[in-house]
């Protein structure tokens, strides 16, 4: 770089640190104008909407007309004089309790499967794999006629073993197990997630436990479990989290009396809140209910952050 | 303990190390074999209900192999929705939807990635943890904002928020960038160019896997939005294919379900995320083995 003479050597030295100065602010100009999209996108569409709506909550709002204060009582309505609230917070949980250590446990074990060296692996892992990257309405379709009680797959299958299969999507108590079954079927996306994991493990932990007389059973327990334990954990937070958010599926296979239909029992915390929000625009009550179902979430992922901190192993972490 | 018994034991077939391990691997294709084959089926069984009579999906008990190959189910189902123009105005968003991500992400990316200045670590955490927020508790106050500016019943609402980054997308790139080297930014820079210069012409190129993975996964996200255009699009002209093939069933169903042009439909929409899949499955893959990153 080429600089002029300074007339002393005081005077360069004070250029000299100028210069550094305005170079490192022009830096920091950079630097804010190339994340200032996401700032002005994230004050735009998520903290704006988070503030908005946490004020929308305590009013009577139904975006024509004035929001109208109304202090707790669209919380009040919730808890005590909406049935139909418990309800769809009944269903959500319901759905998520089964759902969460359902996938889990047949990620996991797949994924074991899938770690075994045998030939045409890569033909098998894409079998799998596949169903997970399809979503939406084509899919519910899918799922609706394969568990049509008279044409559907499914219970065809069942009968081959002497089950008389349920009439999944129409009787209220089968409605919810017909969705975890659909959903089993897309558990591809988690089992890659533990794959990866497992390839991870290495080799010689096996060995020496094998060594020592380690059984299959303890080797599981004790090596595979707290290697993959960080992803295990990853898997539940997201999943407790995307669980609550079901919606689609409650819109899109219910019958033809409307959306959570048969008896509400597809009516999912979500859909109720969307049918609130949309269809009858009492914007304050669902934002009430959105922020209710926000602190849930948060309390959860809160609880499951403390908690792991007994049964996630991270490597180099505290633990070693 | 009698030694020789042990010893006996020992040597027989199963406590054979290497029989054991040849049996595991017997009994993994067995169960991979029957799981695959439970995994695949109801793709079959949509292929081959799409191509049945309506008599013959009636039939009990029902057949595995269409009697006949109806392929006029397509065509007729074609036509019964306007498929065309629902795939024109699918294909549309999801390109403006691609364009928005890779731009705004790689950008804003590379300013977490590879660029200096106080707060970055603070903005950086704020990022990662709206991954956090449902859904729904931001999104009717967005459509409140978008009703406000009359945005209702155009694309913008599906589009634009796309400008504008997203935690996922940010974060995958960002993990891409850092593993890029500093010298070569220094060694730029040393030649005269600036940031927007590095970022286009060097850091972008370099991260061609990268990108193509966001792309893909924001192709397919488009694809298969629903609450979206269920939210913002109410002129059935500007329905996306999600949107259509849910007021297809509605139409079709009336007179009870048509399977045949359902299922019909139903592969119609899925079968470019399908042939997407096969041409470029490594990027799906990509974007998990990312997710799976998190873990450290």
């Amino acid at each position: 770089m080429s600089r002029s003479l300074p007339a002393s050597a005081g005077a360069g030295a004070m250029k000299r640190r100028s210069r550094k100065l305005s170079l490192e602010r022009r830096e920091k100009a950079w630097g804010y104008l190339f994340v200032s999209p996401w700032v002005l996108g994230f004050l735009a569409f998520t903290a704006g909407p988070l503030l908005f709506s946490l004020y929308a909550s305590f009013t009577n709002y139904d975006i024509t007309s004035q929001m109208d204060w109304v202090g707790v009582k669209n919380f009040h309505r919730m808890f005590k004089e909406d049935p139909l609230f418990w309800i769809s917070l009944k269903n959500t949980l319901f759905y998520v309790v089964l759902m969460v250590p359902l996938t889990t446990l047949s990620s996991i074990l797949i994924a074991m499967l899938l770690n075994v060296r045998i030939p045409g692996m890569r033909l098998f892992r894409t079998m799998f794999y596949l169903p997970s990257v399809l979503s939406g309405v084509g899919v519910y379709l899918l799922w609706m006629q394969l568990l049509n009680p008279e044409s559907g797959l499914v219970n065809q299958i069942l009968s081959l073993v002497g089950i008389d299969g349920p009439s999944w999507l129409t009787d209220p108590n089968w409605t919810k197990p017909a969705v975890i079954f659909m959903k089993m079927w897309s558990v591809g996306g988690g089992m890659l997630m533990y794959l990866a994991s497992l390839q991870g493990v290495p080799e010689q932990l096996y060995e020496a436990a094998e060594i020592d007389g380690a059984g299959a059973f303890r080797r599981f327990i004790t090596i595979t479990l707290p290697m993959i334990s960080p992803v295990i954990f990853f898997e539940i937070v997201t999943g407790l989290i995307g669980g609550f958010q079901i919606f689609q599926e409650g819109y899109v296979m219910s019958d033809n009396t409307g959306p959570g239909a048969p008896m509400n029992s597809l009516m999912f915390y979500n859909l109720y809140m969307y049918l609130k929000a949309f269809k009858v625009f009492d914007m304050g009550y669902a934002m009430a209910m959105a922020w209710f179902l926000f602190l849930i979430v948060i309390v959860i992922t809160i609880v499951n952050m403390l908690v792991s901190k007994y049964w996630v192993h991270y490597e180099g972490g505290d633990q070693r | 303990m009698n030694m020789a018994a042990a010893a006996a034991a020992r040597s027989g077939f199963f406590h054979n190390r290497k029989n054991r391990k040849m049996l595991t691997r017997i009994i993994v294709l067995i169960l991979l074999t029957a799981g695959s084959v439970l995994f695949v089926l109801p793709f079959w069984w949509m292929v081959s209900t799409s191509l049945k009579s309506p008599q013959e999906i009636a039939q009990y008990p029902p057949t595995f192999f269409p009697a006949q190959w109806h392929w006029k189910n397509y065509e007729e189902a074609w036509q019964l929705a306007d498929f065309t123009t629902y795939t024109i105005n699918t294909l549309t968003i999801a390109v403006f939807a691609v364009i928005g991500h890779v731009l705004s992400n790689t950008f804003i990316a590379y300013g977490f990635a590879k660029i200096r200045f106080p707060g970055r670590q603070f903005l950086f955490t704020v990022l990662l943890s709206t991954m956090m927020i449902p859904g729904f508790v931001t999104l009717i106050p967005q459509y409140i904002l978008f009703a406000k500016l009359h945005w209702v019943g155009t694309y913008l609402p599906l589009i634009v928020p796309g400008f504008f980054g997203g935690p996922f997308s940010v974060f995958m790139l960002r993990q891409f960038f850092m593993t890029i080297p500093n010298d070569l930014i220094e060694a730029a820079k040393i030649d005269g160019a600036n940031h927007l210069y590095i970022w286009s012409r060097i850091m972008v190129p370099l991260a061609k896997p990268a990108v193509a993975t966001i792309a893909i996964l924001t192709f397919n996200g488009a694809w298969n939005d629903f609450l979206g255009p269920l939210l913002y699009v109410n002129d059935v002209s500007k329905y996306t294919l999600q949107i259509g093939l849910e007021s297809f069933k509605g139409t079709v169903s009336s007179a009870g379900m048509q399977w045949h042009y359902l299922m019909a439909g139903s592969l119609i929409v899925l079968a470019p995320v399908v042939l997407l899949f096969f041409l470029f499955q490594r990027y799906f893959i990509e974007g998990m083995n990312i997710s799976a990153g998190t873990k450290g």
